[in-house]
């Protein structure tokens, strides 16, 4: 198949599952809460309709290639750094700052990602911006709560501009015999993650009995994570042909990305614990923030990048 | 064929909701086309434009808010958009030099089926304070026209977004919080409705860390 088949093909694929989706969910509304408010269908339908909305927002991304890819994923990372801060702690002395995280940081990421130049996005947030951020709060000279304040704000562009980042970056992989496909190994990596998520939701609530981490996220059972993660990985698996990989390796690649994803989830619920919040924030009906629906798409996106850049590129 | 005014007040809605991400929350009613003084917190010269933005179109379409005439009248940009964008209340806050009441001009709206939206703290608060006192205009307010609702908004987040002193704005989202309405009960003494009101307000605020 030439590229471009196997791009349709998979897009053909994607709207197969969802006009199915659509279908069931239309189903249960009319036949089992016989168009009566009902909870759970009704949240259901509504993350159905936010896939639509998803999946066209990233085809449309792709007709335009790496810029619009770039583009897209900067915006989700805007929306989903502005949750977070919005979130922690801050004074006024963190003006600076937090100006230069969404103004300054956050835009030089993702061109340092559209040029290609690995040796600098790579470390620049971990090295230049973890040293330049104490520096902008100690001109501003608060120092309540300083340590906390001042590592908040790197923690959230860690996950939301760092990590996140790594999603486009594998546009900039040179992959031997896959020239020119590289979009699909984006497409790979957010079918694996997300549809991880929706299996471990589905097998959790059919099969869930015992839980997994009832402090963090009560919804999560092991049943609902061995379930999804197997499913998911053998989903990946046969997805290869999309990838570089040969069956098994692209199953290992979707274990490696489920497991992550998994603990992505469950590290970023914590941290909502802590806050006393039940959703990032509100932007996309039935899913709540754009970082609940990325929390595991951000720990997944750096260590399937660098895997795939290792042993392929 | 929608005017120049009202593109206008459609980007200026837009612009303010996707910068801030304003979500107003009803917890103590619902929107309704009713007469009503919208009061809340005021931090930053962007409360209006988030308060008049996030109400629902046609909530939107009757509401004024009253704004000191001394900052708003300066400049033709700044003018345009108090009289004709959001059609602000203008009000002169030095007694000395005022040739209208603002009380009865607050009144003339209200006469006439509008709401308004107004700061009863009388300037932004760029104290440490949480909530500076309330003027006693809300209350002569109330004391001329008894049916009025007065509801209390509480902006969270204005202040972060846009700290005092500074131009570029910090996009974190806002949340506005809508409580329920207060009228004035018979017989009720200033002091005592103004600290009614100020203590609903301070109700609706998220608790402190």
């Amino acid at each position: 198949m030439t590229s471009l088949q196997v791009t349709y093909s998979l897009f053909v694929g994607v709207g197969v599952v969802l006009i199915v989706a659509s279908a069931v969910g239309w189903i249960l509304k009319t036949s089992v809460a016989k168009g009566m408010p009902h909870p759970t269908i009704d949240n259901l339908n509504a993350r159905i309709k936010a896939w639509w909305v998803m999946v066209l927002v990233i085809s449309l991304a792709f007709l335009f290639g790496r810029p619009g890819v770039i583009l897209l994923f900067a915006f989700i990372s805007f929306f989903a750094l502005r949750e977070f801060l919005t979130l922690t702690y801050t004074r006024s002395a963190d003006y600076l700052a937090l100006a230069a995280a969404f103004f300054v940081v956050l835009p030089a990421q993702y061109i340092l990602v559209y040029i290609g130049w690995y040796g600098l996005y790579s470390i620049f947030i971990p090295v230049y911006v973890f040293l330049l951020l104490p520096i902008l709060e100690v001109v501003a000279g608060d120092t309540k709560r300083f340590l906390e304040r001042t590592s908040k704000i790197q923690w959230g562009l860690m996950v939301c501009v760092f990590c996140i980042s790594h999603v486009p970056a594998l546009l900039t992989l040179d992959i031997a015999g896959y020239e020119g496909r590289n979009l699909l190994l984006i497409a790979f990596l957010v079918i694996v993650v997300q549809s991880s998520d929706v299996l471990q939701y589905v097998w959790g609530k059919l099969f869930g009995k015992h839980k997994l981490a009832p402090e963090v996220s009560p919804s999560k059972t092991i049943e609902g994570l061995v379930g999804g993660v197997l499913s998911a990985t053998a989903l990946g698996a046969a997805l290869w042909w999309i990838t570089p990989f040969n069956p098994w390796q692209a199953g290992l690649m979707a274990l490696a990305v489920n497991v992550m994803g998994f603990f992505g989830g469950l590290v970023m619920s914590a941290i909502k614990r802590d806050r006393g919040v039940k959703d990032w924030g509100h932007m996309i009906e039935g899913h709540g923030g754009m970082l609940d629906r990325l929390d595991s798409v951000v720990f997944a996106a750096p260590i399937f990048f660098h895997l795939t850049r290792y042993w392929w590129a | 064929m929608p005017t120049l005014e009202t593109l206008s007040a459609y980007a200026l809605c837009v612009f303010t909701k996707a910068l801030t991400g304003a979500r107003m929350l009803w917890v103590g009613c619902a929107p309704a086309v009713t007469t009503r003084v919208y009061y809340a917190n005021h931090n930053s010269h962007g409360d209006f434009a988030l308060i008049w933005a996030c109400l629902p179109d046609d909530l939107r379409e009757r509401t004024r808010p009253v704004a000191g005439a001394d900052y708003w009248l300066k400049g033709k940009l700044r003018t345009y958009i108090a009289k004709r964008v959001i059609r602000a209340v203008l009000i002169d806050r030095n007694p000395e030099t005022r040739t209208e009441d603002p009380i009865k001009q607050m009144a003339e709206v209200v006469d006439h089926g509008d709401s308004l939206i107004v700061f009863p703290e009388g300037t932004r608060n760029t104290t440490e304070e949480t909530l500076l006192p309330f003027k006693s205009g809300i209350y002569h307010l109330a004391h001329t026209r008894p049916d009025a609702e007065f509801v209390p908004v509480w902006i969270e987040n204005a202040r972060r977004v846009m700290p005092k002193g500074k131009l570029l704005p910090v996009p974190l989202l806002c949340t506005l919080t809508v409580g329920a309405p207060i009228t004035l009960a018979p017989g009720e003494e200033r002091d005592a409705f103004v600290a009614r009101t100020r203590d609903a307000l301070l109700a609706l605020r998220p608790p402190e860390e």
